[in-house]
């Protein structure tokens, strides 16, 4: 708790530093409390230069894309908050302090590059009209928006090197982009940067029925992927709400944690390899499907979570969990955060082998998500309850499984840890949980203005921070 | 031990509804046709109580939490695993079940003719069931049953209002031309559509009383029923693929394929 005032201190005197006594509560989003004790705060930067006030602006307003970086090696990356289903609901509207200042030393895109662009990609992968840029143009929260002229959509890696070497000579700034589902803007431009869009990269290149090991380009949709690994009998180690729009390109350079995090480790552990095109068109094949394998530095995990700061992902090989058949789904109550703390030991202990997800939200998030999506109901409406959790088990062995799960559930009703719950009985109350879950953001964006950032904290200091951000913010929100 | 239950529902009803439920494989799974065209995929299948059958139990608690009925009887015929889907019911609000043990293929015919003795021997003021199960889509069950026992029946109900005094229950059903109303006089066989209600969640005090609640186990034999079917699956295939549309350049060509592909003109 002291860590997080001090930080808060620290950020609102070097806020009032840089954009002239205007109070930004949003620096919140620059520090991060992660075990090793790093945290990472802009005094440490030595003669504020106007780079530097940009840079910060840009960093804590959303990711920039590297390749726009005037080499000052700056590296800031903000990991997921690890199964948090909360988001703090900001009030103040009005947007961050000072413009960042468009860096004068990349060119403007011409009417050469587009012809060389047309040669290289053909008529279809160059896009120059208003409405499809658009959409690229703006983030899903629609908070951001960037004013690119142009998204090219290459179809092989040899098509992003190409373009790549050519901006790279050329000194155009580029933002590669997936899904363009990212929550904090950093999938589409600043300015006018070149948009690379993978969608046209969306083939699965092969598939080991044995180990369970899937390559396929960057462009693939994860939902996709998720279909045909479940012809196969596997399944994706990873799963977010995103999932009918995002790319595993773009998974893999953020390093998305998602619901099954718990079960099946981040992207880190099951990446086998990828290959990525640096920014100055080289082609860095890394794509080992092996699963262990210590020939040499293992560079790829520099690039996965990297964000497309060090090139663009192309191709990926992850290794796939087998599918299981016996899924359960709960959906719970408590009374404070203490206790969901105390029940995902708990969960981890009793549950062991089988538990494959553990979300929370808490009652404000509930009725955001009550109120703004259709279709949703309310699976514990006899009462209202502070926190609610998802606990989610996967195993072999359906009589086994729902026996452990509702004799864990019992004990803890028994305890106090649980105040109510209720067990899904088929997969169609299943998805109905998954779906108050996964549609808190939906219904963030529906109501309203959304400051939004990744924090990873210490799980005990996690609903502190909830706490504190109402304290400064007022309870009026909600 | 005494159970204390309000004045006004001493009064009115003794009243039991029984209700058949059916163990389907659940409604979200994608089907697979067995390689030996026999059948259906349903080892390692997630198996689930029948969308209707749900809706016909929740409307069979609501009737008795309004005090219409004394008590809720899941019946379900079929295998072993059966008794899952009856704890499910029992875990969302049935006071108890009855399980009828057989292995083998069932039809409507068949069921039908177990829920008969069941009905003869438990007497319930009424009997609902869900329209069809999503596996055979029969929707036969529920009729024939009206027919054996000689019961009004009021089918594919949207909505269901129970009047006790004069032992009527008036049924809104969806036909094809929109809603009918009829007046059934109890007992009755009512099977229940997809609006007539949304089933409740199985919450945990629920789940925990229903481990102490009885799953009563017969066989066909038990009630002298003998299971014949008339009927015998020669062959289930997937249904044929959707050809790819294709783009025509002139009103010549769709016309040619008018006539001689589609053969329709």
């Amino acid at each position: 708790m002291a860590n997080v005032v001090a930080a808060y201190c620290l950020l609102r005197r070097s806020s009032r530093k840089l954009f002239d006594g205007r109070q930004n509560l949003n620096f919140f989003g620059s520090i991060r409390f992660v075990n090793s004790g790093l945290t990472y705060n802009f005094t440490r930067t030595r003669e504020l230069s106007r780079q530097d006030v940009c840079y910060s602006d840009q960093i804590v307003s959303k990711h920039i894309c590297f390749l726009r970086a005037s080499g000052n090696g700056v590296l800031t990356s903000f990991p997921r908050g690890e199964g948090s289903g909360f988001q703090i609901h900001c009030r103040y509207l009005a947007s961050m302090a000072s413009t960042p200042v468009r860096n004068k030393s990349f060119s403007t895109v011409n009417s050469d590059d587009i012809i060389y662009f047309k040669k290289i990609l053909g008529e279809k992968g160059v896009v120059e009209e208003e409405e499809k840029l658009d959409d690229a143009n703006t983030d899903w929260l629609r908070k951001y928006k960037g004013s690119s002229k142009l998204m090219l959509q290459p179809r092989s890696t040899q098509e992003v090197s190409q373009i790549l070497h050519y901006c790279n000579s050329r000194c155009l700034a580029v933002v590669p982009q997936g899904g363009n589902t990212g929550l904090v803007g950093g999938s589409i431009p600043v300015f006018d940067e070149v948009i690379i869009n993978l969608r046209s990269m969306n083939n699965i290149l092969s598939f080991d029925k044995v180990s369970g090991i899937l390559v396929c380009e960057a462009g693939c949709i994860l939902e996709n992927l998720i279909s045909f690994l479940d012809n196969e009998g596997f399944i994706m180690p990873l799963d977010l709400g995103a999932k009918g729009s995002c790319q595993i390109g773009g998974n893999v350079s953020t390093n998305a944690g998602g619901l099954r995090l718990i079960r099946y480790g981040s992207l880190h552990g099951s990446v086998l390899g990828l290959e990525a095109v640096l920014a100055n068109g080289t082609v860095l094949d890394m794509l080992g499907t092996l699963r262990k394998d210590n020939t040499g530095y293992d560079l790829k995990h520099l690039f996965i979570g990297s964000e497309g700061s060090l090139g663009i992902v192309t191709k990926v090989s992850i290794l796939t969990p087998p599918k299981l058949s016996s899924v359960n789904l709960a959906f719970l109550a408590c009374k404070d955060y203490t206790s969901c703390q105390k029940l995902l030991s708990a969960a981890k202990t009793k549950l062991g082998e089988i538990l494959s997800a553990f979300e929370f939200l808490d009652i404000n998030a509930m009725d955001l998500v009550l109120k703004h999506l259709d279709g949703l109901r309310d699976p514990l409406p006899s009462s209202k309850h502070n926190f609610y959790i998802l606990i989610e088990t996967t195993g072999s062995t359906e009589s086994h499984d729902k026996e452990k799960l509702e004799a864990f559930l019992l004990q803890s009703i028994e305890s106090g840890l649980l105040t109510d719950g209720v067990l899904a009985q088929d997969i169609n109350q299943a998805s109905a949980f998954w779906r108050i879950r996964e549609g808190i953001p939906e219904a963030l964006m529906k109501a309203g203005a959304v400051y939004k950032y990744d924090l990873s904290l210490p799980p005990e200091k996690m609903y502190d921070l909830v706490e504190e951000m109402r304290g400064c913010l007022g309870a009026t929100n909600g | 031990m005494r159970t204390t239950t309000s004045a006004a529902s001493r009064e009115t009803a003794s009243m039991r509804i029984m209700v058949a439920i059916k163990r389907v494989i659940d409604y979200a799974v994608k089907i697979r046709v067995k390689p030996d065209k026999s059948g259906v995929e349903t080892s390692n299948v997630k198996m689930s109580m029948n969308p209707f059958c749900e809706i016909a139990l929740e409307e069979a608690l609501r009737i008795k939490e309004s005090g219409r009925a004394s008590e809720v009887v899941a019946v379900s015929v079929g295998p072993a695993q059966c008794v899952d889907t009856l704890r499910t019911g029992l875990a969302m609000g049935a006071d108890r079940a009855i399980h009828v043990e057989f292995p083998g293929t069932l039809y409507p015919l068949s069921i039908a003719k177990i829920l008969k003795a069941l009905v003869d021997a438990e007497k319930p003021g009424l009997l609902l069931l869900g329209k069809q199960a999503i596996d055979d889509d029969c929707n036969q069950t529920g009729q024939m049953i009206a027919g054996l026992l000689k019961w009004p029946q009021g089918t594919f109900a949207s909505k269901v209002v129970l009047d006790e005094e004069n032992k009527v229950a008036t049924v809104d059903r969806e036909v094809d031309g929109g809603l009918e109303t009829l007046c059934l006089d109890l007992p009755a066989v009512i099977t229940t559509d997809l609006r007539l209600n949304q089933p409740r969640y199985a919450s945990l005090p629920n789940i925990m009383k229903a481990k102490s609640k009885v799953i009563k186990k017969l066989t066909p034999q038990d009630l002298n029923i003998e299971i014949r079917s008339d009927l015998e699956v020669v062959q289930v295939t997937d249904p044929p693929k959707r050809k790819a549309g294709v783009i025509l350049s002139s009103v010549d060509e769709l016309i040619d394929k008018l006539k001689n592909e589609a053969r329709v003109l």
